[in-house]
């Protein structure tokens, strides 16, 4: 049982800081980049992404022993491309204006790399639980890291924070609007496409800071201990010296 | 003891990185009165504002980088990056722009990058770039000669002005902007580009009253442009810079002038025009100049200096801004890698 809970444990760490997919992993950056001009953009298509990721790793997982080695990746492609399809559908019912902000970048979600990667890397090789709780987990740190950026672009760039959440959320979600200060003139690079890369790069240089400590406080530990030989010298300590 | 052993020349003017940076300062002089003279103090107190955010911000990012803080305000580069910005912003722009922008060169352009010699963008040109994409009304809210202006503006104007948005005497930035005719005035660059989209011919577009005459020779701009020639020509003699970069920079801007010139005569600027408005001479001799972020070969640096110059007067010509010097800078900044690959010079003595 404790190796479950460990497996569970791991699971999380990875995906939400050690492995997160969008800040260490480096995936799906396109909708990263282009969606998160607001905070509830990012929400929306981090949602949208979750769902499809738990959906394509349940059903990857479920079929991992039935399906040929050899033709494998088009069949995952074709998971993920109904579980997108019906995503939109969903979205284009309940969340039209949503919908209509996001535009193209739903159905590019079938490209985004976090989802087939997950799929090839963990939910074909391992069974349903474990593979659903990987799909949640790593949604979970796209979604967050969407939501981050989002926020940070919106908040520069027009002094509000979670305008327009009633799009998502219903009519109750129009008082989440906060303004934090009311720009003279808005700092139009932050919702431009510039502002994505510079955001996206503080955040980064921002875990990288934080690694250390968070790693102290949070990171499993490791039960295996395998013995490799070092063959190469160490050049990080070179540097730091 | 160590016995070293070092490639010619040797006989070298031994100037540390604060005089080379402090020389470059000085040859702003004469621009900078220029300015003052004919734009009134906006531009004093924008480049002290700009020095002030420099200097607490390099100081505060040496600190937290644990680095050596008064080595690294000591090289004054900090200080030049403000200076050049300061005389590049609109003279009355609010106080919160140029903060701003020089917070924006110096902390993310350059000390992120692992400050001075370390920066692959030209950290002024950078941070003029995003303040002219994020506040594109405020930065171009250029003010009037003040000969020809309705409602000129003194010291205490100026200030007031960068700080609460209205002069003293109540005038708020647009009224200031007025002309003699009660028209905002268009900067000569401006003036010509918005002739030529609404079909005039170059010559009559010649006849805003902001040209005294029919050469390309703009009121206030060009003694402006002239005066940073002069402060380039110090520069130049007291060999602080090469002569590659700059000579280039201009031969591209005539070359390219000329040849779209023969072209289309008449449809597109001419090359005096091209050379005395907007931000060439002083581009030439002070931005396309900084040591760090352009070419280190001599080739390169003239290959550097004639795209500056082409790409210059090509967005001049058909892009969606009246100048385009920091583009042109900011983009051949990111070929500098590729230009000194391939313009290794040969080791002295390399068969052929």
């Amino acid at each position: 049982m404790s190796r479950v809970a460990n497996e569970f444990k791991e699971l999380t760490w990875q995906g939400l800081w050690q492995n997160n997919p969008a800040l260490v992993q480096l995936l799906g950056l396109c909708p990263l980049l282009a969606v998160t001009t607001s905070a509830v953009n990012g929400f929306g298509l981090g949602l949208a992404t979750l769902l499809v990721l738990m959906g394509s790793n349940i059903t990857v997982s479920v079929v991992r022993n039935f399906v040929p080695n050899e033709i494998r990746i088009p069949i995952f492609v074709m998971v993920i491309a109904s579980f997108v399809t019906v995503v939109q559908l969903l979205m284009n019912a309940f969340t039209y204006e949503l919908y209509l902000a996001l535009g193209i970048f739903i159905p590019l979600i079938v490209t985004n790399c976090a989802i087939i990667g997950r799929a090839e890397a963990y939910a074909s090789k391992h069974p349903v639980k474990e593979s659903a709780y990987d799909g949640f987990i790593m949604g979970v740190g796209f979604a967050i890291v969407l939501v981050v950026l989002g926020a940070m672009r919106e908040i520069l760039g027009s002094g509000y924070l979670f305008s327009g959440m009633d799009l998502l959320l219903g009519d109750w979600a129009s008082v989440m609007t906060i303004q934090i200060f009311e720009p003279e003139q808005p700092f139009l690079l932050a919702i431009l496409p510039p502002g994505a890369f510079l955001g996206m790069g503080l955040i980064i240089a921002l875990k990288n800071i934080l690694d250390p400590k968070m790693a102290q406080w949070f990171a499993p530990k490791i039960t295996k201990n395998v013995e490799r030989a070092r063959v190469t010298t160490e050049t990080n300590t070179r540097e730091q010296s | 003891m160590q016995f070293s052993l070092s490639s010619s020349p040797h006989n070298r003017v031994r100037r540390d990185t604060g005089q080379v940076m402090r020389m470059v300062c000085y040859a702003c002089i004469p621009g900078v009165i220029a300015q003052t003279y004919f734009f009134g103090w906006g531009t004093i107190i924008q480049i002290a504002l700009a020095m002030f955010t420099a200097v607490v911000t390099e100081s505060a990012i040496l600190e937290l980088r644990k680095k050596n803080v008064s080595r690294g305000i000591r090289d004054y580069s900090a200080i030049l990056t403000a200076l050049l910005l300061g005389i590049c912003l609109p003279p009355l722009a609010p106080w919160w722009l140029v903060v701003i922008g020089t917070f924006f060169s110096i902390a993310i352009v350059k000390q992120l990058y692992g400050g001075l010699g370390f920066n692959m963008f030209n950290p002024a040109m950078i941070g003029y770039v995003v303040l002219l994409i994020s506040f594109p009304i405020a930065m171009s809210a250029w003010i009037p000669v003040q000969s020809m202006a309705q409602s000129p503006y003194d010291f205490i104007d100026a200030l007031s002005t960068i700080f609460t948005g209205y002069s003293q005497s109540g005038y708020s930035l647009a009224q200031l902007q007025l002309g003699i005719d009660g028209i905002t005035q268009a900067t000569p660059l401006d003036a010509v580009r918005t002739g030529l989209l609404s079909g005039l011919t170059y010559s009559e577009t010649l006849n805003a009253n902001i040209f005294s005459s029919d050469w390309g020779w703009s009121y206030g701009w060009s003694p402006v442009a002239l005066a940073y020639l002069l402060g380039g020509l110090f520069l130049l003699g007291n060999k602080v810079i090469n002569w590659h970069m700059p000579i280039s920079t201009l031969a591209g801007v005539v070359f390219t002038a000329g040849f779209l010139n023969i072209l289309s005569p008449d449809q597109t600027g001419s090359i005096t025009f091209h050379l005395m408005s907007g931000a060439v001479l002083f581009g030439a001799f002070f931005i396309v100049t900084d040591p760090v972020s352009g070419s280190t070969t001599d080739k390169g640096r003239v290959i550097f200096g004639l795209m500056i110059g082409f790409l210059t007067v090509i967005i001049r010509t058909y892009g969606g801004y009246p100048d385009a010097i920091a583009f042109a800078v900011v983009i051949m900044n990111i070929a500098v890698p590729l230009i000194d690959y391939y313009t290794q010079p040969r080791t002295y003595g390399h068969k052929s």
